[in-house]
């Protein structure tokens, strides 16, 4: 999985059925150190995460698909969660509230 | 996926089984802001109604087979959205 940054929405109305009724989530990927690594993916939501947040990403469709519940479907990058809080070497690189 | 717009098309009548009938667009990948990165590509149009120099959006690798009729193909880039906007939000406090 991969950890990014909500910074945007992507409103469709042609699409592939599975995007029916699902909001799409621009996401800065961000790197260990907890900043933007010049990356990013379009994202289903599947947990309502609000602007700017910090969210968990699984980008890989056997994964996306059970979410959705659809098979098959062109999806990988789905928002599975927010991140409150990223330890690494014992720093925290994304503290509480941030 | 990948924002990207469509550039070009390719017509190829003699390809591989279950590509018939398959629109394939060259689509030049965008980055957040909508800015031309990396090299173009051929995608297939999973929503076929995708015309030159409309903004999409695109999946990579194996899903991008399952978003055609036919699942089983070579195809390794699809078109599964057209862009009506984008929104960069405000990102505030939490």
């Amino acid at each position: 999985m991969k950890v990014g940054r909500v910074v945007g929405t992507v409103v469709s109305t042609i699409n592939s059925p599975v995007f029916d009724y699902r909001k799409l989530l621009l996401c800065d990927l961000l790197g260990p150190d907890g900043e933007a690594t010049g990356g990013y993916t379009i994202a289903v939501d599947a947990i309502d995460a609000g602007a700017g947040e910090m969210v968990l990403i699984i980008d890989e469709g056997n994964g996306a698909r059970q979410i959705v519940g659809q098979d098959p479907a062109p999806i990988r990058a789905v928002v599975v969660g927010v991140v409150d809080e990223m330890t690494v070497d014992g720093a925290a690189v994304i503290a509480p509230g941030t | 996926m990948q924002l990207g717009r469509v550039i070009g098309t390719v017509v190829a009548t003699v390809k591989y089984d279950g590509l018939e009938g398959i629109k394939l667009l060259i689509v030049q990948p965008l980055d957040r802001h909508q800015e031309p990165e990396g090299r173009p590509v051929v995608a297939a149009d999973g929503v076929h109604m995708a015309g030159p120099g409309e903004l999409i959006y695109f999946v990579g690798s194996r899903e991008a087979a399952q978003a055609l009729p036919e699942t089983f193909v070579p195809v390794d880039h699809a078109i599964v959205g057209i862009v009506d906007a984008t929104e960069e939000l405000a990102t505030g406090g939490a």
